[in-house]
């Protein structure tokens, strides 16, 4: 449980970064801790006591596997996250070139 | 015990990734995070996914770094500074109330409830050929999601060009005119 909450902790520090700050790259690196912390989440959900890594050996002392799932779909995940946070960086790269800031309050062209 | 020591050290990275003022040794602390993520895989016994992190935390950081190096940081003065402070901690303190909620209806840290993948564990290596349970998952009982994977993936690259593209010559040619 105490782990769970630690998890949680680091979702909130990343929440703290992309609502509060106001430096463009800050807040793509507060998206990115939210990301680990929630990839974190989902393997530690799938993890078991005394468990292997689920690949089949030919000397298998120790039965129970962790659960393979978890680590498939978060393997899914940090690609994607990579994707995103690739894109997210190009745009702030654009909008470097096009304000000379990335103070996003300086940013006001897109204002109704 | 490890585990805990390793998400401390993430927590106190992450701290400093947010709040310190250069954004080049911000930049650096993000990696130690994910580095630090990188060691809680391996472990959690996920090898795939720590290799897996390793070698996007680097592309990452390569990424991250070509957009801060050479950008002066504009000193920033801070407006409205309750307002924005106050609000961000009703928003926080309402996520972490549900957190909270949520957090009892989980099965205990060890012991994870084991319905859909019991029929994978057991039939994985006969029906796949793959030792690898995860792999087996990923490119046989789960294919359309790891097709859906790159299909995003591709999109984010054809995003990038279509952001990144500098305004041919012809265009600027039409403009001086």
């Amino acid at each position: 449980m105490s782990l769970y909450l630690l998890c949680l902790t680091l979702f909130c520090i990343g929440l703290y970064g992309v609502l509060r700050k106001r430096n463009i790259v800050k807040i793509i690196i507060g998206l990115a801790i939210i990301e680990y912390s929630i990839n974190l989440f989902f393997v530690l959900l799938g993890y078991r006591f005394h468990g292997r890594a689920p690949i089949d050996a030919q000397d298998q002392n120790i039965l129970n596997m962790v659960d393979p799932l978890p680590q498939a779909l978060v393997l899914t995940s940090i690609v994607i996250g990579l994707g995103v946070t690739a894109l997210l960086i190009s745009i702030a790269i654009r909008l470097y070139e096009k304000y000379g800031t990335f103070d996003i309050t300086k940013i006001r062209r897109l204002k109704g | 015990m490890e585990l805990h020591i390793l998400l401390l050290f993430m927590i106190f990275a992450a701290i400093i990734a947010i709040e310190v003022k250069d954004l080049l040794s911000s930049v650096v602390a993000m990696g130690t995070v994910g580095f630090a993520l990188c060691v809680a895989f391996l472990i959690l016994k996920a090898p795939d996914l720590a290799i897996t992190q390793l070698v996007v935390e680097i592309l990452c950081l390569i990424i991250l770094i070509r957009a801060t190096i050479n950008k002066d940081l504009p000193l920033v003065i801070e407006g409205r500074w309750i307002f924005n402070t106050v609000s961000t901690l009703v928003f926080i303190a309402a996520f972490l109330f549900f957190g909270y909620q949520a957090l009892k209806e989980l099965p205990a840290f060890g012991e994870p409830l084991m319905h859909v993948v019991k029929k994978y564990l057991e039939e994985g290596t006969t029906s796949t050929g793959a030792v690898n349970l995860v792999t087996a998952v990923i490119l046989d009982f789960r294919a359309y999601d790891t097709l859906g994977e790159a299909t995003v993936l591709f999109a984010s690259v054809i995003g990038i060009m279509a952001v990144l593209r500098s305004p041919g010559r012809k265009k600027i040619e039409e403009k001086e005119k």
